[in-house]
C-alpha cells in the first residue's frame, strides 16, 4: 500500500479514559486557555469521542502499513525560475501590528513592555 | 434556468451578464435575511465583472464556458482584498493578499462571484450551526439545519440565489448539505482541484467541489476549476477529462454496488428506501446491481475523527495573532497567543484542536494516530476490493434527512455520526457525489454515487441517469 510505514506497531491496550488533568495539559500544548466549565465539558466530550475510537484496538492491524496520504507522493521539483512574490505591503497590511516592515509582537521572554 | 443555458445566452448576446448578476443580487437581498446563507455580498466587484463580460461579448471576444454565471464561494476560499472569515471570529475582517486558484479559474471561465457563503467554523461541523456569524437555516423548514459545513453554499443554490456554488469537503461537507437541501454536490478525486487558497482544515482530506441544481452544471463547474496547479504540489498532473461530454452515456453494462455496511443500523429506513429505489432506476437503465461488503468502513468514522483533528491541530497553529486576523493584546507573546486563540476560536474548533493535539502527543501517538492511519489503509484496500466487483458504488449520503437546529449540538459524537456515509471517500481520496433523489417526510434526500480515483466520468454518467429517473 502507499504511504509511510511507522517504526513501531502499537500492541498495547488503549490508554485510560482521558482525565481533567490530561485535558488541561493538552490545552497548554495547544495554546488554549480553558475555563473550569470548558475543562469539565471537554473532559467528558473528548472522553466519549476517544471511547468510540476504542473499537480500533480490536482490529488486527499486524503488518498493515500506515497511510498518510491517499496517493503516492514524491518530492515535487520545479525549475528554479523566479516568479513574483506576494506584495509585501499588502501582506503587512493584514497584520495586527507592524514595525519597520516587520510583524511586531509583545515581549517574548516575559519582561513587561 | 441552468447555469449552462444562462452562459449560452450571454455568449450569444441574447442576455446581458449584468442583468443576470442583478437578478442574483436581488434574490440574495430578498431571501438572505431569513436564511443567513451569504456572509458577504460582493455587489460592486460582481457588477464590474459582469459589465466587462458584456463589453467583451459586444466586441466579439471569447468569454468562457460560464460567461455571466453568478455564484457564491464558501468563505474558506481566499478572495484577494475581500473579507474571508472561514466562519470564525479569528479571521473576522481579514482580507487575503491573493486569490485561490479556483477563484482565478472561475473568473477565466467567465463566472461572476456575487458573495461568500456561510459555513461551520473552519469547515468543522455538519450543520452550519458552528458559524461565528450565526447559523444558516434550511430552505424548506427554518427550524431545521441545512447540513454542513458548506450549508451556505447549499442554501444559496437551493433557493435560487445563484445557480451554482463552490463548497469544500473534508468528511462530507459538500455532499451532506447537498442531500439535506436537494441540490447536486460533488467531492472530486483528491488532487483534482487545486487547494491553493483554500484555508486548510485537514490537508490530506480537503477538496473543493461544485454544488448545483443539476448534474450538467456541476460537471461544467468542475471542468472549469479542475486541473494541475504548480501552486499545489498535491494536485493531479493529468488534465481533467471531458466529463460533460459523457453525461448521456447511460449505464448499460455498468456494475453498480450497493454498500451493505452503509444500509443497515443507524440509517433511517426512509433514506435507505430511496437508495434502493435509485438502484432500481439504474437496473432498469441496464446496470447490473450487486451488493458489496466493505467491512473496513465500520472503522472509518473512528479513524477519521483521529486523523482529521490531528491534521487540524497542526494547520490551525498558524492562527496566533501575529501575521493576520484577530490579536487579543497581552503583555507577553505567549500570553497573546493563548488569549487570541481562546477568544478567536469557537467550541467545536477548540474541541478538534484538543483532540488532534492529544492524538499526536507523546504516549498516545501510536494508540490513536498511527492506528488510525493503518485503518485508513484498510479502507483503501476495502474499496479496491469492492471496485473489482463494481464500477461505481451506491449508498446514502447521510443517515437521515435534515435534523432540527440544536438537536445535535450538545453531543458532539452524535453530530459526528452524521458523517458515517461520507467519510470513507475522503480517507480514500476518491470522488463521490450527492444526487437529489426524491423526499422523505417532505424533506429532500440525496443518494450517494461513489467511484474509484479519477473515475469522475463513470460517477457523473450514473448521476445523470438517476437525475432523469429521480421523480417519486
Amino acid at each position: 500500500m502507499n504511504g509511510v510505514t511507522v517504526a513501531t506497531a502499537y500492541v498495547g491496550p488503549m490508554p485510560e479514559r482521558i482525565s481533567r488533568e490530561d485535558v488541561a495539559r493538552i490545552a497548554q500544548l495547544a495554546r488554549l486557555t480553558l475555563g473550569d466549565d470548558e475543562l469539565d465539558r471537554f473532559t467528558s466530550q473528548l472522553g466519549d469521542i476517544l471511547d468510540h475510537a476504542r473499537d480500533l484496538a480490536a482490529l488486527d492491524l499486524d503488518g498493515v502499513a500506515a497511510t498518510a496520504h491517499p496517493f503516492p507522493l514524491r518530492n515535487v521539483m520545479r525549475d528554479d525560475v523566479a516568479t513574483p512574490s506576494l506584495d509585501r505591503d499588502e501582506v503587512l497590511a493584514a497584520a495586527p501590528e507592524i514595525e519597520s516592515h516587520m510583524f511586531a509582537v509583545p515581549p517574548v521572554l516575559g519582561e513587561p513592555a | 434556468m441552468s447555469a449552462l443555458d444562462t452562459a449560452a445566452q450571454v455568449r450569444a448576446g441574447q442576455r446581458c451578464a449584468l442583468d443576470v448578476v442583478e437578478e442574483s443580487l436581488a434574490a440574495i437581498e430578498s431571501r438572505n435575511a431569513d436564511l443567513n446563507a451569504v456572509l458577504l455580498v460582493t455587489a460592486d466587484a460582481a457588477r464590474a465583472a459582469a459589465a466587462s463580460i458584456d463589453r467583451r461579448v459586444a466586441a466579439g471576444e471569447p468569454v468562457g464556458p460560464l460567461a455571466g454565471v453568478p455564484l457564491v464561494v464558501k468563505d474558506n476560499t481566499c478572495t484577494r482584498g475581500l473579507p474571508t472569515t472561514c466562519g470564525s471570529r479569528i479571521l473576522n475582517g481579514w482580507r487575503p493578499p491573493y486569490d485561490a486558484t479556483v477563484v482565478r479559474r472561475l473568473a477565466d471561465a467567465g463566472a461572476v462571484i456575487v458573495g461568500k457563503a456561510n459555513m461551520d467554523e473552519f469547515a468543522m461541523g455538519s450543520s452550519t450551526e458552528n458559524s461565528a456569524f450565526g447559523p444558516t437555516r434550511h430552505p424548506i423548514d427554518p427550524d431545521r439545519v441545512p447540513g454542513g459545513s458548506s450549508g451556505g453554499s447549499a442554501v444559496a443554490v437551493a433557493t435560487g440565489m445563484v445557480p451554482v456554488a463552490l463548497g469544500s469537503d473534508t468528511g462530507g461537507s459538500i455532499r451532506q448539505p447537498a442531500s439535506f437541501c436537494g441540490v447536486v454536490g460533488v467531492k472530486p478525486t483528491y488532487g483534482r482541484v487545486s487547494r491553493l487558497g483554500l484555508v486548510a482544515y485537514a490537508s490530506s482530506l480537503d477538496q473543493i467541489g461544485p454544488m448545483a441544481t443539476n448534474v450538467a452544471d456541476a460537471a461544467a463547474v468542475l471542468e472549469a476549476i479542475a486541473g494541475h496547479d504548480p501552486g499545489d504540489s498535491t494536485s493531479i498532473p493529468e488534465p481533467c477529462p471531458p466529463i460533460g461530454a459523457h453525461l448521456g452515456d447511460g449505464v448499460d453494462g455498468v456494475r453498480v454496488g450497493v454498500v451493505a455496511e452503509l444500509m443497515g443500523d443507524g440509517i433511517d429506513p426512509a433514506v435507505a428506501a430511496r437508495v434502493l429505489a435509485a438502484a432500481e432506476v439504474l437496473a432498469a437503465a441496464g446496470a447490473d446491481v450487486v451488493e458489496v461488503a466493505i467491512p473496513a468502513l465500520r472503522s472509518a468514522l473512528s479513524a477519521y475523527y483521529i486523523i482529521a483533528p490531528a491534521e487540524a491541530s497542526s494547520n490551525l497553529s498558524r492562527f496566533d495573532g501575529v501575521r493576520f486576523g484577530l490579536r487579543v493584546p497581552a503583555s507577553t507573546t505567549p500570553e497573546m497567543y493563548e488569549r487570541t486563540r481562546s477568544e478567536g476560536f469557537g467550541a467545536e474548533v477548540k474541541r478538534r484542536i484538543m483532540l488532534g493535539t492529544y492524538a499526536l502527543s507523546a504516549g498516545y501517538y501510536d494508540a490513536y494516530y498511527a492506528t488510525a492511519q493503518k485503518v485508513r489503509t484498510l479502507v483503501l484496500d476495502g474499496f479496491a476490493a469492492a471496485y473489482r466487483d463494481a464500477h461505481v458504488l451506491l449508498s446514502p449520503v447521510a443517515p437521515t434527512t435534515a435534523f432540527r437546529l440544536g438537536e445535535n449540538t450538545e453531543d458532539p459524537l452524535t453530530m459526528y455520526l452524521n458523517d458515517v456515509c461520507t467519510i470513507p471517500t475522503n480517507l480514500a481520496g476518491h470522488p463521490a457525489m450527492s444526487v437529489p433523489f426524491g423526499h422523505a417526510e417532505g424533506l429532500p434526500v440525496g443518494v450517494q454515487v461513489l467511484a474509484p480515483a479519477l473515475a469522475e466520468i463513470d460517477m457523473f454518467r450514473t448521476a445523470a441517469v438517476l437525475e432523469a429517473g429521480g421523480a417519486e
